[in-house]
């Protein structure tokens, strides 16, 4: 099946950008960490626009989650 | 600003004992409606305008208790206009086109909600519910053929193939009345959807909201001010709009926990007023309520001879104005159907066509408003960790400032896939389509200066657009064919600015009109009793406009 998601390897310094992630929540609270990651998504998301990749994204991101998995006072 | 002569908050309407109340047996009525809210009230005025006999029953002797429904959308002004009211709303009601949106202490941006000009009506007015509901009675009282019985309580309905029989509770006791039609406007508790055994069902929200209505004299501008998280009640979000008569409505989120007993009470609801308009603020508490919502309709607004309108049929969240609104746009879609199939002109099957624009409207207002509740009430951690990145990124990016939502205002919903519209044969720019509801222009009749929204409406209408120096696209026998189409047809011949005055055109003042239409020399448009488009062509062809006017009325599959 065809994505509209491009999932082969894009970074130019794949290393480097995974240190740069992790450092960006350095020193942060969960909290502040929850409020970082939910930023970076909504820029990143803008930026891509396109709604059919947002989609593909979206399912990739969420697949093999089991949902029954979850303790009934989760939310 | 002065208050209004009448006051209405205060006025009681006698019961008055009916002489259908002795009679041996149920005496019928073609139609009655329950419920003499906004929406009862606009239906019955549609159709005593109309010339049909009406009864309407309310189940209290008072119009609305507090402000209630507050934020009028120009679709309703407009229909209003139509039921001889508009003016009077606008007159009494604060105008207003600007929404402005705080992060705590931070402006984070402001919308307009009339960008255009060249319109009658203006985005919004506030009015409070009991000016709204007292104009339309005073309209209602104009109507002979219009009888209202207060102190009259729907307590059952059967459903019947030729209409409904109906129970009704009376301080003199119960009596029964049949009727062809009934139209439940009886509100969000219906107690006609519950007899019949109907559900309105949907998603409620763990939120509580208190409503302060106080008089003051203040000097913030007339807009809707909307804050997340203010310094003056953190971590909710509270609202501030102006009625008449010097009246602010204040609406406070104050989460699920509250106990909506204490904090209606004023040394809960005083203190929260004061840390928004400081301590050494004067005002005086008006009207307190503390609410929750759901958004919710019924699987179908029609059932048989019965057709349900605004809250009973359909409920939403506060946030974005669409639940009065949508209710009068309910009675505008229903009244002219129900009335030509009263007069005979349409078959039953026309009203089918209420549950499916209507319904399109419901899922419509449902979508905004869940989506507006779900940013202001997160539901989720993670919700609201979305939500705060939103309204963080909203101080500084414009993309984000158009993810912030607190509330989407009412817009009339256009009918796209409406089984009365016929489909485009042309191209056309722009958001005129079948279905859509007609735009208003100024226009000039004979240099009088006017609207075009104001010679539209309560029956067909054919629009031609016509070049400079034409009187009309209609040869003799096409005036003749369409004379003879099984209902009326008023034609409105428009021609383009600089024309010469002439009593029988519509000069399109500024062209607006045309470039609102999208029209050249030829245009034709075909529009509803209630205003919306039914089919539109670049040529006037009368075969065409007959098909369509038949189509417009629920007739398109003829059997042969």
């Amino acid at each position: 099946m065809t994505t509209p998601l491009n999932t082969h390897l894009n970074f130019p310094a794949p290393d480097d950008f995974y240190e740069a992630l992790i450092a960006l929540h350095r020193d942060l609270t969960p909290a502040q960490s929850e409020l970082v990651n939910a930023k970076l998504i909504l820029l990143l998301a803008n930026h891509i626009g396109d709604p059919t990749v947002l989609a593909a994204a979206m399912a990739a991101a969420r697949a093999r989650i089991d949902v029954t998995a979850q303790s009934p006072d989760q939310n | 600003m002065s208050a209004d002569p009448v006051d209405y908050q205060t006025l009681v309407f006698p019961y008055a004992r009916s002489s259908d109340q002795q009679a041996s047996k149920p005496v019928s009525h073609p139609v009655v409606i329950a419920g003499a809210g906004p929406v009862g009230l606009s239906a019955a005025i549609d159709l005593a305008q109309a010339g049909h006999p009406v009864l309407l029953l309310d189940d209290d002797d008072r119009l609305s208790t507090g402000s209630r429904a507050i934020c009028f959308a120009k679709r309703t002004l407009e229909i209003a206009d139509r039921l001889g009211v508009g003016q009077r709303f606008v007159d009494k009601g604060v105008t207003w086109n600007t929404g402005k949106v705080f992060l705590r202490d931070d402006l984070l941006y402001s919308f307009d909600l009339l960008p255009e000009r060249g319109h009658r009506r203006p985005a919004f007015i506030n009015l409070q519910q009991y000016y709204v509901e007292g104009y339309l009675l005073d309209r209602a009282r104009e109507l002979p053929n219009l009888e209202i019985r207060w102190k009259n309580r729907v307590v059952d309905v059967k459903s019947q193939s030729d209409g409904a029989l109906i129970d009704i509770v009376t301080p003199d006791g119960t009596y029964q009345l049949h009727c062809d039609w009934l139209i439940a406007a009886d509100g969000g508790r219906s107690a006609i959807r519950r007899a019949l055994g109907f559900e309105s069902k949907g998603q409620t929200f763990r939120d509580r909201f208190l409503i302060a209505d106080v008089r003051m004299v203040a000097d913030f501008p007339a807009e809707r001010w909307f804050w997340f998280d203010p310094p003056f009640h953190p971590k909710q979000s509270v609202l501030l709009h102006q009625q008449p008569d010097d009246i602010w409505r204040i609406d406070f989120q104050l989460g699920w926990d509250a106990d909506p007993e204490v904090e209606k009470q004023p040394d809960r609801v005083i203190p929260r007023v004061q840390a928004l308009l400081g301590k050494d603020a004067k005002f005086e508490v008006e009207w307190v309520s503390v609410y929750t919502f759901g958004c919710q309709r019924m699987e179908k607004f029609r059932h048989g001879r019965v057709l349900f309108v605004g809250d009973s049929a359909h409920g939403v969240s506060p946030f974005g104005a669409r639940g009065a609104n949508s209710g009068v746009q309910d009675a505008d879609n229903l009244a002219w159907k129900l009335s030509l199939v009263l007069a005979g002109k349409a078959r039953e099957n026309l009203l089918d066509s209420f549950d499916v624009e209507r319904v399109q409207a419901a899922e419509e207002n449902i979508l905004n408003s869940t989506r507006s509740t779900d940013f202001i009430t997160p539901k989720t951690a993670v919700s609201r960790a979305f939500r705060d990145a939103t309204l963080e990124l909203a101080r500084k990016w414009p993309f984000a400032r158009r993810l912030v939502n607190s509330g989407r205002l009412s817009l009339p919903t256009m009918y796209a896939h409406s089984p009365l519209n016929t489909p485009d044969t042309a191209s056309f720019a722009g958001t005129m389509g079948p279905g859509a509801p007609a735009a208003d222009a100024p226009i000039r009749i004979n240099t009088a200066p006017d609207w075009f929204l104001t010679q539209c409406g309560n029956e067909f209408v054919l629009v031609t657009f016509l070049d400079v120096g034409s009187l009309s696209l209609l040869t003799p026998a096409a005036l003749a064919s369409l004379a003879s189409a099984r209902v009326p047809v008023r034609l409105l011949n428009v021609v383009p600015p600089g024309t010469r005055p002439h009593a029988a055109l519509i000069e399109d003042a500024d062209g607006y009109l045309a470039q609102r239409f999208d029209a050249r020399p030829g245009t034709t448009y075909l529009l509803r009793p209630d205003q919306h488009v039914a089919a539109r062509w670049r040529a006037f062809d009368v075969d065409a406009v007959l098909a369509a006017l038949d189509r417009a009325l629920g007739q398109a599959e003829r059997t042969p």
